[in-house]
Formats: C-alpha cells, sequence, structure tokens
C-alpha cells in the first residue's frame, strides 16, 4: 500500500511539472463540451430548394408556396431548363431540385393524377433520407389539400417520446460526448506513461525497488483517475448547467459509474504502454484504438443493431458501449445500479482484464 | 544543399527501418480499420427493436401488426396486451420503440368515416435517449401506417393522390450510407496516422538531446523541415494507395472520378497533416506534450467539426466560419466529390487552393519555429 502511494506521489509530481499536460487533462475536455455541445447537431432545417417551373399555373405556385412555407426548405434558386439545374445540384449550390413540368397545373384541374419530378443529391444518405420524408409530407399535405373527402378512415399516430420528449439531439449528443472525451483523456494520459520510463531508462531503476507490478500498476493509475474523474465530474455538471442535461438519477451511482469506466480506460492506456516499444508507438496505438472505435462502435452516432453480425461482436469489446447504456440509464432514465448492472459488469470485466494483463506483461521479461 | 538533404533524408529512413512495430503499424492498422469501421459506420437504422401492444386483437389490429412483422426496418422482440408489461423493454433499451393498438381500433378503422370525427389511433413510445435513431424510426412508423391507410383506401375506392412526385436521387440512388462514410473514415485515418507520425519527429530529437546535435551542423531550417517531411510523406503516400484500394476493391464505393486527381488531392493533403504534425513537434518540448497537443487542439476538433459526420450547415454561424481553418474540410468535399459525384478540377479548385495555402502556411510556420531554441 505505501509502496502504490509512492509511486502516485512520484506521478503526482512528475503531472504537475507539465503545466500544459495538467492543463489538458483538467480544463480541455470542458471547453471541448461547450464547444461541441453548441456546434453539433443532426436537426436538418434549411435545406437548399432550387424549382424550375416550367408550367407557371396557379397549381404549380402553390406547390412551390407550400415548400418555401415549411420551415425545412429555403427556395435558393430558380433555374430555368435541365442544364442550369444540373449544375446546381452538381456544385452543391441546392440539394434538391424540384422540376414542375409544363402540363402540371392542367392535369390537376382535370382531376388526373399530375406529375412532378423531384432530384436529390444522396451523397449523405442520412440527411438524404431525412429530406426525402419532408419531401414526400409536403406533397401529400398540398394533394390531400385537392383531393375530396377521403372514403376510408385514416389511421393517424400519435408519438410519445420518453426521457426526451422533444427528441432535442444534445441530449443524445452529450452523454456521448462524455464518453468520447473521458476515454481519449484517459488513454492519452496513461500511454506514455511506462514506455516512456523504458525509453528513459527510469524503468530499470523502478524494477530494482522493492516493488510489486501490481502495487506500480495501481500508483501509476491512481492519480490519473483522481484528474480524469474531477474532469469527467466537470464535464457532467457543465452539461447539466449549460445543456439542459436532465439528472434523473443518484450523483453516487453516476460517480460509480464513471470510476469504472475510467479505470477501464486509463488500463487500456497501460496496456498500450506496456507493448509499445518507443513512444512514437504508443501515440500511434493509443489514437486508433481509442479515436475512432470509440466514436463508430460504440453507439454513440451509429447504432449497434444496424451493424452487420461480426461487427456487433467486435463492438462488445468497446468499453464506451457500455458505459453509455450506463450513463443514459442513470443521467437520462433515472435507473439505478441494479437496473444496469449488465454494462456494470462488463465495464468491470473490462478493466480487470486491462489491467490485468498491464501488469502480466509487466512482470514479464 | 541537395546532399545535405539526402543524407537527412536517408538518415530518417534508416530510423523508421529501425523500428518495424512502427512501420508496421502505420502500414496496416488504416488498412484494417477501414475495413472495420467501414461496416460499422452506417448511419442506415435497420432491425430496429420495437414491442408490441396489442389491445385491440381484431382481424385489423393484426392486420396493422402483421406490416410491421414484414417490414425490414422492424424487428418485434416483445408483445402484450398491456403498456406496462413492456414498459420494462423501453427502460432497459432491449425494445426502442413500443406501437400500442388501443382496445376498440379494428371497430373505429370499419366505421364510415365522418367529417369532424376523431379517427383511430394508435400510440407509438419511443425511447428518446438516443434522438437520432429514434427519429428515424417513427418516421418509419408513420411510412408503414400511411401504407396501411393507402391500402385501405384503395379497398374503398379511393383514387390515387393529386401529385405524384418522382424522385430521383443523384449520386447514391440506393441512399448507401456506407457510400458516404467510408471516404470519410479514409480522410480521417489518413490524418491521424500521418499527423501523428510527424508530430513526434522533431520533439524526439529534442528529447533524446540529438537535436542539439543537428544544430551544430550546417543543415538549415528547411531543410531540417523537408528531410523530416520527405520520409514520411512516402509512408503516407503508400497508405493512400491502401486505403483507396481497400475502398474500391473491398466496400466497392464507387470511384466515379479521376484517380489521378484523387492521388493529386492526396498529396495537397498529406502536405498539410504532416505539416500539422510537424508544427506541433516544434512547438512541444516533450513527446507527451506533442501528443497531447495534437490530439486534443487538433485532432479532435477536425473530428467534429469537418463535416465528417456532422454536418456544417447545421452547426452555427460562428463554428461555420471556424471550420474554414480545417484542411479535412476541404479534402472531404474533394473525395466525397471525386468517389460519388465524378466531379473535376474545375469544381474542385477553390478547394484545392485552400488546402494548398493551409499546408504552406503550416510548414512555414513549423520551419520558422524549428531552429529556435527554448
Amino acid at each position: 500500500m505505501t509502496a502504490t502511494w509512492a509511486v502516485a506521489v512520484k506521478e503526482m509530481r512528475q503531472i504537475r511539472r507539465d503545466r500544459r499536460t495538467l492543463l489538458i487533462l483538467v480544463v480541455v475536455p470542458t471547453f471541448f463540451l461547450f464547444l461541441y455541445g453548441y456546434a453539433l447537431n443532426f436537426d436538418i432545417r434549411n435545406v437548399r430548394l432550387a424549382v424550375d417551373d416550367r408550367d407557371s399555373s396557379a397549381e404549380s405556385r402553390e406547390v412551390v408556396a407550400a415548400f418555401a412555407r415549411s420551415s425545412y426548405f429555403d427556395v435558393v434558386a430558380t433555374p430555368t431548363g435541365h442544364s442550369e439545374g444540373d449544375a446546381l445540384i452538381d456544385s452543391g449550390a441546392a440539394r434538391v431540385l424540384l422540376v414542375v413540368p409544363a402540363g402540371f397545373g392542367r392535369a390537376v384541374a382535370a382531376g388526373e393524377t399530375a406529375e412532378l419530378q423531384v432530384i436529390l443529391d444522396g451523397d449523405n444518405a442520412n440527411s438524404a433520407t431525412t429530406i426525402l420524408g419532408y419531401t414526400t409530407a409536403v406533397l401529400r399535405q398540398v394533394s390531400a389539400a385537392w383531393t375530396r373527402q377521403p372514403m376510408a378512415q385514416v389511421v393517424s399516430v400519435e408519438p410519445r417520446v420518453w426521457y426526451n420528449p422533444e427528441l432535442r439531439s444534445t441530449v443524445f449528443l452529450v452523454p456521448g460526448l462524455i464518453a468520447f472525451i473521458s476515454m481519449i483523456t484517459a488513454v492519452i494520459s496513461t500511454a506514455l506513461s511506462i514506455v516512456r520510463e523504458k525509453e528513459r531508462g527510469t524503468m530499470e531503476q523502478i524494477r530494482m525497488a522493492p516493488l510489486s507490478t501490481l502495487s506500480f500498476v495501481l500508483g501509476k493509475t491512481l492519480p490519473y483517475l483522481v484528474l480524469s474523474q474531477v474532469g469527467a465530474t466537470a464535464i457532467v455538471m457543465a452539461a447539466m448547467v449549460f445543456f439542459d442535461l436532465p439528472m434523473n438519477g443518484a450523483w453516487s451511482d453516476l460517480m460509480i459509474v464513471l470510476a469504472l469506466f475510467l479505470v477501464g480506460a486509463l488500463g487500456t492506456g497501460l496496456l498500450v504502454s506496456t507493448m509499445a516499444a518507443t513512444q512514437e508507438v504508443a501515440f500511434q496505438v493509443a489514437a486508433l484504438l481509442a479515436m475512432l472505435p470509440t466514436l463508430i462502435l460504440s453507439g454513440f452516432i451509429f447504432p449497434i443493431s444496424s451493424m452487420p453480425v461480426p461487427l456487433q461482436f467486435i463492438s462488445a469489446l468497446v468499453p464506451a458501449r457500455y458505459f453509455l447504456v450506463a450513463l443514459r440509464g442513470v443521467v437520462l432514465k433515472g435507473l439505478d445500479l441494479v437496473q444496469v448492472w449488465p454494462a456494470l459488469a462488463a465495464l468491470v470485466v473490462y478493466a480487470v482484464v486491462v489491467l490485468g494483463l498491464s501488469a502480466v506483461r509487466l512482470a514479464r521479461r | 544543399m541537395m546532399g545535405r538533404l539526402r543524407t537527412l533524408v536517408w538518415k530518417e529512413f534508416i530510423e523508421l527501418r529501425r523500428s518495424p512495430q512502427l512501420l508496421r503499424l502505420v502500414l496496416i492498422a488504416p488498412v484494417l480499420q477501414l475495413t472495420l469501421l467501414g461496416y460499422a459506420a452506417t448511419t442506415d437504422v435497420r432491425n430496429v427493436p420495437i414491442a408490441i401492444v396489442d389491445a385491440d386483437r381484431t382481424p385489423r389490429s393484426r392486420q396493422l401488426i402483421e406490416q410491421f412483422a414484414a417490414s425490414p426496418y422492424f424487428d418485434i422482440v416483445a408483445c402484450g396486451s398491456d403498456v406496462r408489461e413492456i414498459e420494462g423493454h423501453i427502460a432497459s433499451g432491449t425494445a426502442w420503440l413500443a406501437l400500442v393498438v388501443p382496445s376498440g381500433f379494428g371497430a373505429l378503422v370499419d366505421a364510415p368515416p365522418r367529417p369532424g370525427g376523431r379517427g383511430p389511433v394508435v400510440q407509438v413510445i419511443a425511447d428518446g435517449t438516443d434522438a437520432n435513431s429514434s427519429g428515424v424510426a417513427l418516421g418509419y412508423v408513420q411510412g408503414l401506417v400511411s401504407e396501411f391507410n393507402l391500402r385501405r383506401g384503395q379497398e374503398a375506392g379511393a383514387r390515387a393522390g393529386a401529385i405524384d412526385g418522382r424522385v430521383r436521387v443523384w449520386f447514391n440512388p440506393d441512399l448507401e450510407s456506407r457510400n458516404f462514410m467510408v471516404p470519410g473514415v479514409l480522410a480521417l485515418l489518413l490524418m491521424i496516422v500521418t499527423a501523428n507520425l510527424t508530430s513526434m519527429a522533431i520533439v524526439r530529437e529534442r528529447e533524446q538531446g540529438t537535436l542539439d546535435q543537428l544544430y551544430v551542423t550546417p543543415i538549415g531550417r528547411w531543410e531540417l523541415v523537408l528531410g523530416k517531411l520527405l520520409p514520411y510523406g512516402l509512408v503516407g503516400l503508400v497508405d493512400v494507395v491502401l486505403v483507396v484500394a481497400v475502398a474500391v476493391l473491398w466496400f466497392e464505393v464507387p470511384l466515379r472520378g479521376s484517380v489521378t486527381l484523387l492521388l493529386g488531392a492526396s498529396l495537397v493533403y498529406l502536405l498539410c497533416t504532416l505539416g500539422l504534425g510537424l508544427f506541433v513537434s516544434t512547438i512541444s518540448s516533450t513527446q507527451q506534450q506533442a501528443m497531447m497537443t495534437a490530439t486534443f487542439f487538433f485532432l479532435i476538433p477536425m473530428l467534429y467539426l469537418s463535416g465528417f459526420i456532422f454536418p456544417i450547415e447545421n452547426m452555427p454561424q460562428v463554428i461555420q466560419w471556424l471550420t474554414t481553418l480545417i484542411p479535412l474540410r476541404y479534402f472531404l468535399v474533394i473525395v466525397r466529390g471525386i468517389f460519388l459525384k465524378g466531379v473535376g478540377f474545375e469544381v474542385l479548385w477553390p478547394q484545392f487552393a485552400a488546402m494548398a495555402a493551409w499546408g504552406v502556411t503550416v510548414l512555414t510556420l513549423a520551419a520558422l519555429r524549428s531552429r529556435r531554441r527554448e
């Protein structure tokens, strides 16, 4: 125990000497939350729409007006002719091109089905799907106004959204950002800790000291755990004050969830550090391991259930996945630790495995 | 001048060869990651787990539920006849949605419509904690119910709607999000690997004390920067070829534009990422500092603010101005443009110019900083 403490004190002293690192560990995470919480959202509004009205009838103008009225579309251009409209889509100046062919108004007046052309830039499939939905909704609305009384009952859907009634994207983004920022900070802070001592030769001195590998590993982790726990708590509090993140669970539960996740993340960094031969290698591995997988495989942005099955298994190795379930559970749904136990168990297993592997790697040779 | 530069480049190659772990890593890891992440990075929402509450139990309610069972978008994970039975599924996250068909639904559906009368309603409970996916899934529910209405209307002899919107989707007709995400992951991986490589390059020599040895030689600051840049540039170029090959051959992302243009753009992009790394290296005094600076002040902001996942046009105006400082933003437009739209230099030249200006600026800054002593 005293040995663990001695290592922790030495590590603390080293951290204090490097002001920039200390600043990054404690202050930058909260700053990031501000920046990204403010900057990012998935709400799609003001879609750039170009209108090529070749009919110029009262009916065609009514369709165009319906688009202009909806809060989703901004009419940015009125091209005439194919090549002009196509060029707008090519350059990205417009995302949707609406072409009303000549004779549209006559067809509507005659009670026939009138045709209309919509060209959509599909390169970003996600937002394109949403825009497609808006477009059909506007058309259906105009269409319904022109048809007479419906012949059959129309079933309507009454959505009720739990935990986040307005479907605000910050409520969904902020927990993900907390997971991402904490993961990176923790992995990065320990990734160099052991390989640096190896490169400088101070590792040999530590080996000679009467110190078990386990207390060495724990001593290395402890100061960073304190720092990153402070950093992570600051992020959560900032999210609650500035982004109205609700707190429906207990703070003590949240602290336990955070600590379990951080221990695993710090352990990941340590493991990288024991395996890398140089600091450069450690940096590469840490960045590649922490950054994109935490973003892409954790269920933060891309739903896990939509991934191919082998990838779903691989995502089971990403600790942020469990952390997100536990965090959303405690903070948004107001669950207690018993109700999120599968995620907690996974976090514990992960932490024990990575710390154990690091100790084994260190003890060898 | 050329001779000194050649020696410096040669020295870097020898160092790279002495670190086989690093070389293996920068060549294999990007390919491996692109293969994995390319599969995972899909914003398509499929197999949404849904719980069904049928309090009506009539042929009509079963007809509606049948439609959900048949849809590829939904997986029915639980059934019940009361909302309380499935509440636990929403809380634990095993179901994202619950469809509640109230009793009396079937009778209302078959009743003749009355103007002003209240029509049949189904309730959908959604887990809002993942607002994005829930929003998409709610859209699917609307779609399925509209389909149900349409079929019922046709049975009753109504004619089709007055407007027939013919939608054509360009560049990505199947709305496959992989075609959009894979080029993005490619650009990101290149940035992470190459910027990380050079961010350690000069600070490592400083930490090991060999930088002072270089200073006493007649090597100029530009020679030092170029000597570090060229070998890593070559490694980066090999990476470009490898990841583009994976994107085209493995993921079959359509490459509609010119390959030469893509390689040219990658070269300019590498100039930016490698230059950025070198710059970080010159402003840091230890490798740990370099790593933190690169990660927190450059890589993560670029990841989020480049338009890789989050559309730039949704951001507040101030942030949109900020994103013009990010070279990844321009490269993303170029790669996606060349891959999906097949556009050429005549459309993409502003992005090329912005990237080139960025690269030259950051390299100059690095060169200026490189000889300053602390």
